[in-house]
């Protein structure tokens, strides 16, 4: 019971960061079809720039506000130079854009600060705290939640706000949108900046548990990836599940049946469920018209 | 004889019954025409008769074989063809390279020859594109053989579909608007090639909205509304059936029409 | 046709004259094996090409080929006695086998979909090298046996480089044939509209399957060639990073294109080399003409420039 509550809570917590990486992988895909591979750059941003921050004294909530500013601000730069200008390219092109971007992008984190692996304290001590015989890092409850503010703040905002609503429309149909006066345009921006923070968020609040270094975002990029197609790529709900589901594939197929295997059981389970659902878990079934 | 024989066919999406128990057949060298408003399910009929949606219910004969619920290459490969109201040609592919793939299944396609480009493939090529190049004069494109069909006006891409599906000889051909978009000097040319197509044997099936063309070549009339059959006969009992003239005037126009 | 045929010469003609005369200009033994490690990368691209470009199906784990061929020349011999152009010819037969197997669900699927399923089967392959340590020598990789032909031992850059090249030229031969055969026009078919490939009786699964394989085939074939060629093999090969490689080579040079293979190859493999003396700043430049260099041509490197020469002939 203890073994299975520890792989739970670990499972969770990782799940709830790989989420928040297949939530900004979404945010980007609904506002402007592009599949962003540099998202996991976001996420080693929001962890190594607090960690150089709070380093050089900055208090943490400063330095984790900076890392926040500044993966927005790159977010933004990236819209803006990048794949504004290649609008109107295939699919595969703007992917080949933000694959060079994160080679760019790790580039400069390397040069900028350093190769090292970097921690940062947890927000609130390191003793494990006992649960039913599970030793539970404290960090754990902070990503746990914050990753659940995030959530709810996102499901606010596009429910409950103009702008959110116009992100939806974008979504649903960008020229729509476009001729009822949304300047999708501004749109993609903030879809960019908002999961570039998303994704920050993500780095910071992880960093305490996994470490961070110039190049974490790769095999961040590809789990959130694989969980928001795991959810059906544009469905937020599924990006959430998705993440939680494949956090918890690899803990409990980590702890129960073979650690080195650990990411081909949560792979298998891709293919397998492609393979049953090929929209994936949540995503809308379409008829092709012809 | 009929070739094609489609009963009861029925098939609904997210509840809406977009085809509802609708029965046709069509005999070699005929031409059935299916005509009704927008949204009286004539695509989809035509897309659940060649493969491309499965129906929910009904069945399918071609030349008596059941082939209800055959993926469209098997359909194709008993002799079937078509053409689509929004045009799928090959974008990137010369408007001959487009007749040639019409040719698929008179072609041998194993792999190995292919890849050390044997001389009877070589061959091969050489007679399918001479077959290609007729059918493009046939009707009427082969000065622009070699150009991207991407690059092609609107009416010549759809005789350009015309060609490629006839390249493939079909028994049955199925053509969705083929002279929507075309102006009245296109028309006629595509009414006398499915006049031509018809008289060589092939049974032809037609979705069309501009009723003159209708009128003229059909040999059958069947008239949809909502999913469902409202109206059989020839042209002339069509013409003349109050109901038809309902759906497609309302109450009021089919009045002044009866006056008039 | 005359001049499809002419076209299709003119390229082997100039590649072959290319591989032939750059040995007269080479420096030093360094450029050699910089240049076999060009014409293996063009060769698995080529075939990765046929896939994306032909047929536009994308595979994000196209690497897992490249590490069995790699794999099966270094295992093969060492454990299994077998000898090794056997071994090169059995990863081959390996890589066909697996890409058909699995390429029969996975092809069903569509744009991301398929390009996750690709990236997870690559992942698989990859996790499987680089943990069964005990056949592959885990994460730190295996030295691989000289490949022996009729007694002939193959070794050294200056060797490799005519081996590559060679390989090379029946690559890019192979798949100028295919272009112009109904294989090659249903692949191109499909690729612009399945249902219309459909209808006229192309069984689109079938050829969806057929580039799969091929594309599986030349992966494995460059990485049993690389593998040779290094005398040493690792679990990176077949890893992710290098799938995503072959597939920037290919977009790069452009999809569709043979010759953009090469270019591409030529681009992304000489680049680093070069961008060696930047150090530090060798990821950041990487990156940064990745990114322009398909901003400003989108469409690849070899499209892109010889669409503009043809504007430029006729205005």
């Amino acid at each position: 019971m203890a073994e299975f509550l520890q792989f739970l809570i670990s499972g969770l917590t990782v799940g709830a960061v790989y989420a928040l990486v297949a939530l900004g992988f979404t945010l980007i895909y609904n506002a402007s079809g592009v599949v962003n591979f540099a998202q996991g750059e976001f996420v080693m941003l929001g962890g190594m720039v607090t960690v150089f921050a709070s380093a050089a004294g900055v208090p943490l909530v400063l330095a984790a506000f900076i890392a926040v500013v500044v993966a927005v601000v790159i977010g933004l730069l990236l819209h803006r130079l990048a794949i504004e200008p290649a609008r109107g390219a295939s699919a595969v092109t703007l992917i080949i854009i933000t694959i060079g971007a994160s080679i760019l992008f790790r580039g400069i984190a390397a040069i900028i600060f350093d190769k090292q692996f970097h921690k940062l304290p947890g927000f609130t001590g390191e003793t494990p705290i006992d649960i039913l015989g599970a030793a539970v890092q404290p960090q754990s409850f902070w990503v746990l939640g914050g990753a659940a503010v995030v959530v709810v703040a996102l499901y606010v905002f596009l429910e409950h706000t103009l702008l959110g609503k116009a992100v939806l429309a974008t979504a649903a149909n960008r020229l729509a949108a476009r001729l009822v006066g949304i300047n999708t345009t501004t749109i993609m921006a903030l879809a960019f900046g908002g999961s570039a923070a998303i994704g920050a968020i993500a780095g910071i609040l992880v960093t305490p548990i996994t470490l961070t270094s110039y190049d974490v975002g790769t095999l961040l990029a590809l789990k959130g990836f694989a969980a928001a197609m795991l959810g059906g790529m544009g469905n937020p709900v599924g990006a959430v599940v998705g993440g939680l589901l494949l956090g918890l594939l690899e803990a409990f197929g980590a702890g129960y049946l073979s650690s080195t295997y650990k990411d081909a059981f949560a792979f298998l389970v891709i293919l397998i469920v492609l393979f049953v659902a090929p929209q994936g878990l949540f995503g809308r079934r379409v008829v092709e018209r012809v | 004889m009929t070739i094609l024989k489609a009963t009861d066919i029925g098939i609904s999406f997210g509840g809406v019954k977009a085809v509802d128990g609708v029965s046709f057949s069509v005999s070699p060298g005929q031409i059935l025409s299916i005509i009704g408003p927008n949204g009286a399910g004539k695509t989809t009929l035509f897309n659940i008769v060649s493969g491309i949606y499965a129906a929910s219910r009904g069945t399918i004969h071609l030349a008596d074989e059941d082939v209800t619920g055959l993926s469209p290459h098997k359909l194709a490969a008993r002799g079937l063809s078509r053409t689509f109201q929004n045009l799928q040609i090959f974008q990137r592919m010369t408007a001959c390279e487009n007749v040639m793939v019409g040719r698929h299944l008179r072609e041998k396609c194993s792999l190995l020859p292919a890849l050390f480009r044997t001389p009877s493939v070589t061959r091969q090529n050489r007679e399918t594109r001479a077959a290609a190049l007729d059918l493009l004069a046939y009707v009427g494109l082969k000065d622009v053989a070699d150009v991207p069909a991407g690059s092609l006006p609107y009416g010549a891409c759809k005789r350009l579909e015309i060609a490629r599906a006839l390249a493939a000889e079909p028994r049955v051909l199925l053509l969705d608007e083929p002279a929507a978009g075309c102006n009245a000097v296109e028309t006629e040319e595509i009414d006398h090639l499915i006049r031509q197509v018809a008289d060589r044997g092939v049974a032809v099936v037609l979705v069309e909205h501009d009723m003159k063309l209708v009128m003229k070549i059909s040999d059958r009339i069947l008239v949809l509304e909502r999913g469902r059959p409202l109206a059989e006969g020839t042209p002339r009992e069509v013409r003349d059936d109050p109901k038809v003239l309902e759906a497609y005037l309302g109450q009021h126009g089919a009045r002044e029409a009866a006056r008039a | 046709m005359g001049a499809l045929l002419n076209q299709r010469f003119l390229t082997l003609a100039v590649l072959a004259v290319v591989i032939a005369v750059l040995p007269f200009v080479f420096p030093s033994s360094y450029y050699f094996r910089v240049a076999s490690l060009v014409w293996v990368s063009a060769l698995a691209a080529i075939g990765l090409n046929i896939l994306m470009g032909q047929a536009g199906q994308v595979s994000l784990g196209h690497a897992a080929f490249f590490g069995i061929g790699a794999y099966a020349v270094a295992i093969g011999p060492t454990h299994l006695g077998i000898p090794p152009w056997a071994a090169l010819l059995i990863g081959a037969a390996l890589s066909a086998v697996l890409a058909y197997l699995v390429g029969r669900p996975i092809l069903r699927l569509k744009g991301h979909y398929l390009a996750i399923a690709t990236l997870g089967l690559g992942v698989l392959v990859a996790l499987v090298i680089s943990t069964e340590s005990g056949w592959t020598g885990g994460p730190d990789g295996m030295p691989v046996e000289r490949l022996t032909l009729f007694g002939w031992r193959v070794s050294g850059s200056y060797t490799w480089y005519w081996v590559t090249g060679a390989l090379l030229l029946v690559g890019t031969w192979i798949a100028l044939n295919l272009d112009e055969t109904p294989t090659g026009r249903a692949f191109r078919a499909l690729h612009d509209s399945e249902v219309a490939a459909q209808v006229v009786g192309v069984d689109v699964a079938r050829f969806k399957l057929q580039a799969f394989v091929i594309a599986a085939v030349y992966a494995s074939i460059a990485g049993s060639a690389l593998a040779f060629m290094n005398g040493f093999i690792n679990p990176d090969q077949a890893g992710f990073l290098h799938s995503v490689e072959l597939v920037t080579i290919v977009v790069l040079g452009g999809l569709g294109s043979v010759v953009g293979s090469i270019v591409g190859a030529v681009v992304l493999v000489t680049l680093p080399q070069a961008l060696t003396m930047f150090h530090e700043y060798e990821h950041l430049l990487l990156g940064l003409i990745i990114v322009v260099s398909m901003i400003f041509m989108r469409n690849g490197i070899v499209p892109s420039l010889s669409g503009l020469f043809l504007r430029r002939a006729r205005s």
